[in-house]
Order: structure tokens, then C-alpha cells, then sequence
């Protein structure tokens, strides 16, 4: 009975946020609000990631901008070209350069191509790159500043190539979403609902992560590495499945995100864009199955009222929350709910209630 | 026990061999050309003062350290192989200081020891019921009674026996132990011996131990390590009646000058 409870109970959480996001949000928010809680849930997407990576593997990934926008970039530039129309150029490519398409932005008329790259490239640049820096045994507070130096080098070079992706501006303007009208409410909502159930799938991908021997093996590399050495496995690739399939989530939010907000900049993806996207699971509990995910929306959430209310003290605002946060609560905020809970014995919380 | 004149391949056992092992820290020498038999069924004990290399010989052959020279096993060069690579080779180790994963029950630590024999794939699926040879571990270290209790309440014998439990999951051929009896009471010690013997028969085993007490009740062979030479092997009889162990080794002992575990890791 307890068994059952501690296995299903985190699905029947994850099965009540899926109620609140693909039913009661739908029917009770503005069409203004759905679409940004559609960007909160984008954000949430990469902090499911985030979560498996840092709080389960203990790798501080401050670079997850990096995959966010090699999704929302490659969903973009479809849907940049879908707006084209066939053998259409996109608009910027007119007005910044000579009108000519690089050749590399071909195959992503595609949608099929284009679903596959959102998976394929994040998974095979995390591979590449994970397997260079955890055989390198690299970790810690290096491991730290080496994905936030990607992030600002990825910003960077977006920003100096203009006239391939858009450059500062970042690529906009998009009317159709694999021939669905983006300007047509009920396409919105789908495009919303399509995110939220994105954000189900991958915190009922990391219940089944971390319920099975990998989560174990996981946890058990997080506290300590050399040990597992000897038990037979090379942590390094304990790490690399982790980082990659937190790429992959990262990548999956980001390609969501573009249609939805409407267009993906450097700034989506830069190391401030980075750090955001740790704060919301910093916030919520990264150890915990739905802490990242709250975290996010949570932080999302603020990010909107606050900078709607106070133009231009927000960010110290959500900084000053950060840190208070950090400060009472290191394990998040959601820890500090379980560890309420555990102060309270069962049998006398039915007293109080009866 | 001697196997005077054939080789252990001619009787069909299993073995570790390793020759001329030298493993040296920025020119000081801390292991000086080893040679070493190490045969299966055996319970072979290291001994030697603090400081002689016996950790070090055990890391090198364990790919922790950097070494020269040869460890076979298996037709494998173990010196030339990753620490994770040599583990799936047959050949376990404990430490010093025990190492279980204190959050994780005595069970999941078995378990978890499991992953050796799990195809990736398999890994992605939860834990079911006890596979039997996590359940067999668990009877033959004697810890069935604390299955679920977490690692980290153990106390310092019984952690130790949790390793040894690992290794047995682990299917581990070749065990080497460095110091597990240290800490433990006279019980304790008298338990583990006899768990040693226990798994011994099909596995090689290696200890590596200060207390003569214990050597003398439960040691097939004994090598002696000096400053990271071998200085003499054979039976408990012939270790003690040699005059340069007494002087080096053994006279230390009587004398009541035994290390207290201030040991380097
Ligand atoms: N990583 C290291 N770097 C430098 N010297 C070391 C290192 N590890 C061990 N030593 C030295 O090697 C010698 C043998 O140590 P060790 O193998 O731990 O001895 P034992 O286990 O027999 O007590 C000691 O003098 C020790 O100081
Ligand atoms: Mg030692």
C-alpha cells in the first residue's frame, strides 16, 4: 500500500497539473494569458531537463539556452519558410543581405526534417560535447562556467550572422504552424495545448527516469562518482544520458517556444536567458520530480506581473526572491513543503480536521 | 596448498599474475618490481608495515594508479585497462574507509552493485521484486535482517560486510580487500574469516591486514611487503619463522607498535 502510494503517487501530481493545464486553463484564461502560460510551460520543459541534469546528476548545466535555441531556431526558421511559401526566401534575408538562402536552411522547408532536427541536434551536440567534458573528468564549478561561456558564445555568433539567422533581431513574424493559421485563436490554443502536453510527457519521462535503476545509478554517481567506478561503470556515460536527454527537453521547449511568443531572439538563448531558466529549478526544488517544472511557471509567471507592474524594477524584484529563497531554503521551495509535511504526523492532522 | 611443480593452468584454476608491478609518485618508489601469484581458492593475505605499498599495489592493480610492469588476468593487462573495464573483468576491490551509498537501503545497495550483469536498456526499467543472486548476497553476508534499513545506519563491521555483499553481486572472481577487519571487535573478525572461507573456494581472494591473530586463523598464503619490495611469502609458519620478517615485521608487532588504522588512503 505504501509502495503503491510512494510509485503512483507522483503520477496522480503529474496527472492533477495535467488537468490544470489542458483543461481548466483552456477555459478560464485570456487568450493573452493562455499564450503566456504557453511560454511558462516552454521554460518548464527545459527546467524537467534541468531538474534530471543538475538536481539527479548533479552537473550545474548553465548553458541550457544553448539547446532552447537550437530548437526554437531550427522551428523557426520552418516556419519562417512555411511563411515564405515554396521556393520563397525568408523577408530578412531580402532586406540584410542579397536575397540568397544559405544552403544549410533547405532541408528545414521540411516538416519532417525539421521535427527531426529538433531532436537529433541537441541530442548529437550534448553527445559531442558531454563526451568531451566528462571524459575529461571536467566538473564542479568548471563544468559550470564552461556551459555558460556556450551560451554566450551561441548569442554571440547569432547576433554577428545577421543575414543567416536574423542577427540581434532574431527571427519573427511567423503566420503558419505546419499549415495551421497562427493568427486564428483556436490554432493558438492548439499550439498551447500542444506545449502543456509537451511539459506532461517529459515529467512523465523523468517518473519513469527516475524511478528506475538509471535514477539510482544517477543519484548514486551524483554522491559519488569514484565509487561507481566500482561497480562497473564509467560515470561519464551515466552523466552523458542525463546532459543529453536534458538537451533534447531544453530543445523540445525552445522549438515550442518560438511559435508561440512569436519569435526566438539571442536573447532567449543567452547565458541571462540560461540563468533564468536554473532559477525557476533552483526555485522549485531541483531534486524533486515537480519542482522544476512549478519553479519555472512559477518564475515565468512573476517575470510577466512583475515587469507589467514595475517596468523597470522587476529584475531586481525576482533577484531579491532568488536569493531569499536560496538562503532559507537551498533545496527549493518545494523541499521546504515536503519538510513541512514530515513535521506533521499523520494521525494528528486527522484530529485537526475532524 | 603448494602447487610445487605444475602451473595453475595445468590444474585448471583461475589466477592473477603480476610481474615486476613498480608504480612510482613524482621518483619516489611506492611499489618496487612486485611479483605476485594470486590463485583462486587461496585466501592470500598482504601484510606489512604502514607505508609498505600494500593500498598502492591494490589501486594499481585496480587502475587508480598509474603502474609498470604486468598484472594478468584472463589473458587481460590490467594495467592498461580503466578502473570501470577491469571491474566488468572479474575483479573487485574494497576500501579502506567502507564506501556504501549511505542513502540507499542495504538492499538497493546490493541491487545497485547488480548493474554490471544489466544491458543499458534494461537499466531504464524500476527495480522489481529481489533478483536472486542480490537475495543470495544478502543471506551470505549475514545482513537479511537490516534489507531495508539505509546503508548509512550500519555500523563499521556490517558496512563492510555490505561491500563484501557488493562484490559477491558483482560476481567479483578476484576480491581484494584493503583492511576490511580493521575497527571490528573479536566477533566480528571471527564472522568475517569465516565468510571469507565461505566465498573463498571458487574465487581468489586477497586481504590486506595488520593483526596477526586474524592472519593466523584464516590465511592459505601470506606475503609480506617492505617498503614496496616483497620481502617473503608462504605459509603463517614460514612467514613467522623467518628471521627478517621478525626483525622488520613481526618484531614491530610483538613490540605492540601496531598501526591504528592512521593509514594513508
Ligand atoms: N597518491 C600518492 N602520492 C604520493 N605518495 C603516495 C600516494 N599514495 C601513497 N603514497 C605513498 O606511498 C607509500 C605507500 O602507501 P600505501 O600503499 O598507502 O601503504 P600501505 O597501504 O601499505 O600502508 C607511502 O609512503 C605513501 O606515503
Ligand atoms: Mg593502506
Amino acid at each position: 500500500m505504501r509502495t503503491a502510494v510512494r510509485t503512483f503517487g507522483p503520477l496522480v501530481a503529474i496527472a492533477a497539473l495535467a488537468v490544470l493545464l489542458l483543461v481548466v486553463a483552456p477555459a478560464v484564461l485570456s487568450p493573452f494569458r493562455l499564450n503566456n502560460l504557453g511560454k511558462y510551460c516552454c521554460w518548464a520543459i527545459a527546467a524537467v531537463g534541468i531538474g534530471l541534469a543538475w538536481g539527479r546528476g548533479g552537473m550545474l548545466v548553465m548553458g541550457q539556452g544553448v539547446f532552447f535555441g537550437i530548437g526554437g531556431y531550427a522551428m523557426a526558421m520552418h516556419l519562417k519558410l512555411e511563411a515564405a511559401g515554396p521556393e520563397g526566401v525568408p523577408d530578412f534575408m531580402m532586406l540584410y543581405g542579397d536575397g540568397t538562402m544559405p544552403v544549410w536552411w533547405e532541408p528545414f522547408r521540411s516538416g519532417a526534417f525539421t521535427l527531426f532536427a529538433i531532436v537529433a541536434l541537441p541530442a548529437v551536440a550534448a553527445a559531442i560535447l558531454g563526451y568531451a567534458i566528462f571524459k575529461r573528468r571536467v566538473k564542479g564549478a568548471y563544468f559550470a562556467i564552461l556551459t555558460q561561456a556556450l551560451a554566450v558564445v551561441f548569442a554571440t555568433l547569432l547576433i554577428a550572422t545577421i543575414q543567416e539567422t536574423g542577427g540581434f533581431n532574431g527571427l519573427n513574424q511567423f503566420t503558419f504552424f505546419f499549415g495551421y493559421n497562427l493568427y486564428d485563436p483556436v490554432n493558438k490554443k492548439m499550439v498551447y495545448s500542444i506545449a502543456a502536453a509537451l511539459l506532461i510527457g517529459c515529467l512523465v519521462v523523468v517518473w519513469q527516469l527516475y524511478r528506475s535503476r538509471f535514477g539510482e545509478l544517477l543519484v548514486a554517481t551524483r554522491d559519488a562518482e569514484e565509487r561507481v567506478r566500482f561497480l562497473g561503470h564509467d560515470p561519464a556515460n551515466v552523466k552523458l544520458a542525463a546532459f543529453v536527454i536534458a538537451a533534447v527537453m531544453a530543445s523540445i521547449g525552445g522549438a515550442m517556444f518560438a511559435p508561440i511568443a512569436g519569435i526566438i531572439s539571442p536573447s532567449d538563448v543567452d547565458a541571462t536567458a540560461s540563468i533564468f531558466l536554473i532559477a525557476g529549478v533552483a526555485l522549485g526544488g531541483r531534486a524533486l520530480l515537480l519542482g522544476p517544472a512549478l519553479g519555472a511557471l512559477a518564475v515565468g509567471y512573476g517575470r510577466s506581473s512583475l515587469s507589467e507592474s514595475f517596468p523597470d524594477q522587476w529584475t531586481y524584484f525576482l533577484g531579491a526572491l532568488f536569493i531569499v529563497v536560496i538562503l532559507l531554503f537551498p533545496a527549493g521551495l518545494g523541499s521546504a513543503f515536503g519538510r513541512a509535511a514530515a513535521l506533521v504526523p499523520l494521525p494528528r492532522r486527522k484530529e485537526t480536521t475532524s | 596448498m603448494k602447487l610445487d611443480h605444475a602451473t595453475p593452468d595445468e590444474v585448471g584454476l583461475d589466477y592473477l599474475e603480476i610481474r615486476d608491478l613498480t608504480v612510482q609518485f613524482d621518483g619516489f618508489t611506492a611499489v618496487d618490481a612486485v611479483d605476485l601469484t594470486l590463485i583462486q581458492g587461496r585466501v592470500h593475505f598482504l601484510i606489512g608495515p604502514n607505508g609498505a605499498g600494500k593500498t598502492t599495489l591494490v589501486d594499481a592493480v585496480t587502475g587508480l594508479v598509474p603502474a609498470t610492469g604486468q598484472a594478468r588476468y584472463r589473458n587481460q593487462n590490467l594495467l592498461a585497462m580503466r578502473s570501470h573495464r577491469i571491474v566488468r573483468a572479474g575483479i573487485g576491490r574494497t576500501f579502506q574507509t567502507a564506501t556504501v551509498f549511505e542513502q540507499l537501503s542495504v538492499l538497493q545497495n546490493l541491487d545497485i552493485a547488480g548493474g554490471v550483469h544489466r544491458s543499458p536498456f534494461a537499466l531504464l526499467r524500476a527495480r522489481r521484486g529481489v533478483p536472486s543472486y542480490v537475495a543470495d548476497a544478502l543471506e551470505t553476508v549475514g545482513l537479511a535482517d537490516l534489507r531495508d534499513k539505509p546503508a548509512g545506519v550500519l555500523a563499521h563491521g556490517q558496512k563492510q560486510w555490505l561491500e563484501i555483499g557488493m562484490l559477491l553481486v558483482q560476481d567479483a572472481k578476484v576480491m581484494l580487500l584493503d583492511e576490511p577487519v580493521a575497527g571490528m571487535s573479536a566477533e566480528e573478525r571471527e564472522e568475517t574469516g569465516a565468510l571469507l572461507q565461505r566465498i573463498g573456494k571458487e574465487r581468489t581472494i586477497v586481504v590486506i591486514e595488520h593483526d596477526m591473530d586474524f592472519v593466523r586463523s584464516f590465511a592459505d598464503v601470506v606475503t609480506v611487503l617492505h617498503a614496496g619490495k616483497v620481502l617473503t611469502e608462504g605459509t603463517v609458519a614460514e612467514i613467522q619463522a623467518s628471521p627478517e620478517v621478525q626483525e622488520i615485521y613481526l618484531g614491530r608487532i610483538v613490540e605492540g607498535v601496531v598501526e591504528e588504522g592512521a593509514d594513508h588512503a
